[in-house]
């Protein structure tokens, strides 16, 4: 199966975010031990594992809302721009559904400081973008579940962010949604954003990823190209060839 | 945070500093007009008498006066505090306390009105008579009969508790099993009596304004020691300085003066006289 | 029996009348507390929001003190802002007392812990489902907490609603600071505590029925206020297709 080749760039690609050795404590509870995982520009790395395994802690991290217990997390300066990253996220559950889709985009450009006339132009794009200009005035809570990722991606976009984290975006979503939601990182990713999806399907991560990363109970188990990892599976650990095997029918 | 919401939240930060002000603000009243404030008492108020003579003051003087009615006690208290201009109550006992305390240079006496002594018609203790003494000396040993007592340091509690000290009953010792004190009012005592035919002691004028009588009546009356003098005194500005002491003279003149006075006696409950001025004599 | 339907006849007099002096207490009744929810509010509103995101030493202990003085004693608040505004006090110089700004400032400390309290239960849980949306999208956590006021403007609104109740129909407060001065600051309870203790029951009744009737409407209105909102949004909604 082809897809859009990385380009070369890839390998030399600056790193945006290091993990050493990190891990995540809520309390008691070990959401994340032990993770050492390198994010370079222009990255496609799928988050794959059970629910409970730390996909979504592993996301925050990554994206900056909780900071590490453990270890280290390097936030790197953006070369050659020069200034730091700028990440944006879609959660499992959209929030700010009492606001309109179009006060929901404006909201983030608010936020970063954007005058009045740049904000609307912006909102207005990024709704555009992703096919929602119609419902600009709509109160989110009215939207399809598809129409509201596809949002919350307007939402996300609208920043122009350097990388976009997505905690399964299509996880309650009908196909044809799904395909829209798809199609539109996909075309993000194709415009140079740097994309971390965490997902319960390896289809999907197998269409849209570059590289796989299995998470087992706050473990990072293994992290490999995703044609080593869905076609050369017997070289994987062994609780990642067990999840393959359990999870590769549903695919 | 950032600086772009630093200033936004500065300025919500000041808007809401403009609605608070405004909001305070908003409801002071419009003292345009002089004004005093009047200590007194909850019968007084009760027996309707300002409503009649504090119109007639403005017409004559100019002068509003706002009257905070409380207990005799709480009615000093507030004029020691320095929050009346003036007090005009019916403890001649406690008003000699203040004018010994300094805090008025002179009492002056206004009116008196009476104490009378209600309980049910049927009248259980056999208290019916012109004898308050004997009244509350047989009240005493007639466990059937409740009586009602406000127990709220006024000036008709003082006055109860002088008339049982004349029928030679030591409530200090042993409170009879049938007194109750509710440490309330004069219309709450009298709401109390009503609503479980009891006795209490009440002022006149309270009495005659009183509407839910239900089976109450007067049952002892005339008594000479059933006499309730008002005293009306104003705040020293020695010990509040910002008293008005002027406009407040000018009250108490006006009460004790002939026309003052006149109101006083015009002022009827129910077809009757509720006070009897007296500052001239006395 | 007679008292209740005694009342209600009064009631309607009262209200088909017009009764300059009932208006007058009522308009003022209405003026205290509105204002006193203006002021608690704005202040309970930072407080609460603030309480849900800082965190130091001692902030379980703040709560506890908060979630206690909900019950305050109407009461014990009068007697406090009292001794505050007695010219004996602190504040004396102003002299405030007996007036109704007096009136204003009790309230207003009275409906303080209430809607602090309230608003602090409403953003903290707010924030836990959708706190991190907002911090992703770079809202500082102060800044996060006023957006959740706003996004969840009914739910304050009901808070408003809550202690504007409380206000309105407390008479312990006012009693003390204000003196239930004829014609300066009487307000609705007040003139039905004494008229209680005249032991004029029937109007008492009335006047609470009165005092209910005003809030009624007062609802009614703020209803159909979300009732236009909504409709403006969808009209607008119409035009944009």
């Amino acid at each position: 199966m082809t897809r859009m080749a990385p380009s070369t760039m890839v390998q030399a690609a600056p790193p945006l975010v290091s993990l050493q050795r990190a891990g995540v404590r809520f309390g008691a509870v070990t959401a994340l031990r032990d993770i050492d995982l390198t994010l370079h520009r222009g990255d496609r790395l799928a988050l794959v594992g059970a629910n409970g395994s730390g996909k979504t802690t592993l996301l925050r991290l990554l994206h900056g809302l909780v900071p590490p217990s453990d270890g280290r997390c390097n936030r790197h300066v953006l070369q050659p721009e020069g200034r730091p990253m700028i990440g944006a996220m879609l959660f499992q559950r959209p929030f700010l559904l009492r606001l309109s889709a179009g006060r929901n985009v404006s909201l983030g450009l608010w936020l970063r400081g954007l005058p009045r006339a740049e904000r609307a132009a912006a909102t207005e794009r990024a709704l555009h973008r992703v096919g929602l200009a119609a419902l600009a005035a709509r109160p989110a809570r009215e939207l399809s579940g598809g129409q509201q990722q596809r949002l919350a991606l307007a939402r996300a976009w609208a920043l122009r962010p350097d990388i976009l984290f997505l905690d399964e975006p299509t996880a309650s979503l009908d196909p044809s949604a799904k395909r829209e939601v798809e199609q539109l990182i996909e075309d993000f990713a194709g415009e140079g954003m740097t994309v971390v999806l965490a997902t319960h399907n390896l289809g999907q991560a197998k269409r849209l990823a570059q590289r796989v990363a299995y998470l087992e109970s706050g473990r990072l188990v293994v992290e490999r190209p995703v044609g080593e990892f869905f076609n050369q599976s017997d070289t994987l650990p062994v609780e990642a060839q067990q999840f393959l095997r359990g999870e590769m029918v549903w695919a | 945070m950032g600086m772009k919401e630093t200033n936004k939240l500065s300025r919500l930060g000041r808007r809401a500093a403009i609605v608070l002000l405004a909001s305070a603000l908003w409801t002071s009243a419009a003292a345009d007009e002089p004004f005093i404030v009047l200590a007194s008492t909850t019968s007084t108020e009760q027996s309707g008498l300002f409503g009649h003579l504090l119109p007639a003051f403005k017409q004559a003087s100019g002068v509003e006066v706002r009257v905070v009615a409380v207990g005799t006690g709480q009615a000093l208290d507030l004029a020691r505090r320095g929050d009346a201009d003036a007090v005009l109550v019916h403890d001649t006992a406690a008003e000699e306390k203040f004018v010994a305390e300094g805090f008025t240079v002179e009492r002056r006496p206004v009116m008196y009105n009476d104490f009378v002594l209600i309980g049910p018609r049927s009248d259980p203790a056999g208290a019916k008579g012109g004898d308050i003494a004997a009244a509350l000396a047989k009240l005493a040993t007639k466990p059937e009969a409740v009586f009602v007592s406000r127990g709220d340091k006024s000036g008709t509690h003082a006055a109860e508790l002088r008339l049982w000290k004349q029928a030679h009953v030591d409530l200090a010792a042993a409170k009879p099993a049938n007194y109750r004190e509710c440490g309330c009012g004069m219309g709450p005592a009298l709401n109390m009596a009503a609503s479980s035919n009891a006795y209490v002691l009440a002022d006149r004028g309270t009495w005659l304004a009183f509407k839910n009588r239900g089976e109450l009546a007067i049952l002892v009356e005339g008594d000479k020691a059933l006499f309730n003098q008002y005293g009306v005194m104003v705040v020293n500005p020695a010990k509040h300085p910002h008293v008005k002491q002027a406009l407040a003279q000018r009250f108490a003149d006006w009460i004790t003066s002939p026309a003052g006075q006149a109101v006083i006696a015009a002022y009827q409950v129910g077809g009757e006289q509720a006070f009897f001025p007296n500052a001239n004599r006395h | 029996m007679s008292t209740f339907t005694d009342s209600v006849q009064l009631a309607a007099q009262l209200v088909w009348h017009g009764d300059a002096e009932l208006w007058r207490i009522v308009g003022l009744s209405v003026r205290v507390s509105l204002a006193a929810c203006v002021l608690g509010g704005v202040l309970g509103l930072a407080l609460g929001a603030w309480l849900a995101v800082a965190r130091f030493p001692g902030w379980r202990g703040v709560i506890w003190v908060l979630n206690t003085l909900l019950a305050l004693p109407s009461v014990i608040v009068g007697l406090l802002v009292y001794l505050l505004l007695s010219r004996a006090g602190p504040l004396g110089v102003y002299g405030l007392l007996f007036t109704p700004t007096a009136m204003v400032f009790a309230q207003a400390v009275l409906v303080l812990p209430l809607i602090a309290a309230l608003t602090r239960r409403l953003v903290q849980d707010a924030l836990a489902e959708g706190g991190d949306q907002l911090r992703s999208l770079g809202a500082g956590p102060y800044a996060a907490a006023l957006l959740m006021l706003l996004h969840e403007r009914r739910a304050v609104l009901t808070i408003g609603l809550t202690a504007f109740g409380r206000a309105v129909s407390e008479v312990g407060a006012v009693m003390i600071v204000g003196g239930n001065i004829n014609g300066v600051t009487r307000v609705m309870t007040t003139a039905i505590a004494l008229e209680t203790s005249k032991g004029d029951l029937a109007l008492a009744l009335a006047l609470g029925a009165v005092l209910l009737g005003v809030v009624a409407l007062l609802n009614l209105a703020v209803a159909a206020l979300h009732g236009a909102a909504r409709a403006a949004g969808q009209r607008r909604e119409a035009w944009a297709a």
